[in-house]
């Protein structure tokens, strides 16, 4: 065979200038094609030479620009799944809190501080937690968390109508239970363990309910 | 022996929205995830929080793996 000054074939797959070839033929034989991904496409996918002048202008890829706003947009989405991933762990750490920090036992009030139908005021288990005590009757105390489980407005015990009722948004509450009858809130108020020593009243505990 | 071939543009769009896709479908999961820890941890239940965490904690493992093979894709490109 003629030599044609060529440089010998080497027929490994993966040789230089050969990567991707499956036959034998050097990659450097053939023209190489014109990148596709530097050829700027319009919106209506003609030509550029069909295009008017402002778009020649201002040439702008649109399957490029289509490429680049869903990759930005994963980023987006992958960091918003970071914000979410910590946002459950700084539920936990609320958690660990509150249960380490427990409530404790405290003197609310005297029995005969509380006339039946009446109500009073306090906080527990810390100075920016407001609660309710509602005297029913004569031996029946009961005790709630003031913040509505809606959006955390007060609210305002009606000891004649049984309820207890949210300003903010018209939520009411079942005042023997605390459970929610009407409105936008769906979870109990949250109960406050009443403790009844003697003539005196005592907060010995919180009991925060889904159902 | 490797092909090292780099993706075209259209093969690279059509793996970011697959890609994009699950992305999203994850990040409605912790979304929901997050409000139902929410409130059980405000009702006081405290079972299900560390179990939603480390689930929550997978799906961003999970969109992060996936936006790893994006960044590579990207530099086999190049």
């Amino acid at each position: 065979m003629a030599d044609l000054g060529r440089e010998p074939l080497d027929v490994r797959i993966d040789s230089p200038g050969r990567e991707g070839l499956t036959g034998t033929t050097p990659a450097n034989m053939y023209r190489p094609l014109e990148d596709a991904e530097q050829v700027t496409i319009a919106p209506d996918w003609r030509p550029m030479e069909e295009q008017p002048t402002w778009r020649t202008d201002f040439p702008i890829d649109w399957p490029q620009d289509h490429y680049v706003e869903r990759r930005d947009f994963m980023k987006f989405m992958v960091l918003t799944s970071l914000a979410f991933a910590a946002g459950q762990f700084w539920i936990a750490m609320q958690n660990w809190w509150r249960r380490r920090s427990g409530s404790g036992t405290v003197r609310l009030a005297s029995v005969n501080d509380v006339p039946v139908g009446a109500t009073h005021t306090f906080t527990y288990p810390t100075e920016h937690d407001p609660c309710i005590l509602v005297r029913l009757d004569q031996g029946t105390f009961l005790a709630y968390s003031q913040k509505c489980t809606h959006l955390s407005c007060a609210v305002v015990p009606r000891v004649e109508e049984g309820v207890i009722r949210c300003p903010c948004h018209e939520g009411f509450f079942d005042l023997a239970s605390g459970r929610p009858i009407a409105g936008p809130p769906r979870r109990p108020l949250s109960i406050v363990r009443l403790d009844i020593r003697g003539d005196e009243i005592f907060a010995s505990g919180i009991e925060n309910r889904t159902v | 022996m490797s092909l090292n071939r780099p993706f075209t543009r259209a093969q690279r769009a059509t793996i970011v929205n697959g890609m994009l896709a699950f992305v999203l479908m994850l990040v409605v999961l912790q979304l929901w995830l997050l409000t139902a820890t929410m409130n059980a941890f405000l009702g006081g239940d405290q079972s299900v929080i560390w179990p939603a965490a480390a689930a929550s904690l997978v799906c961003f493992l999970l969109n992060a793996g996936l936006l790893r093979y994006l960044y590579y894709i990207e530099r086999t490109r190049q």
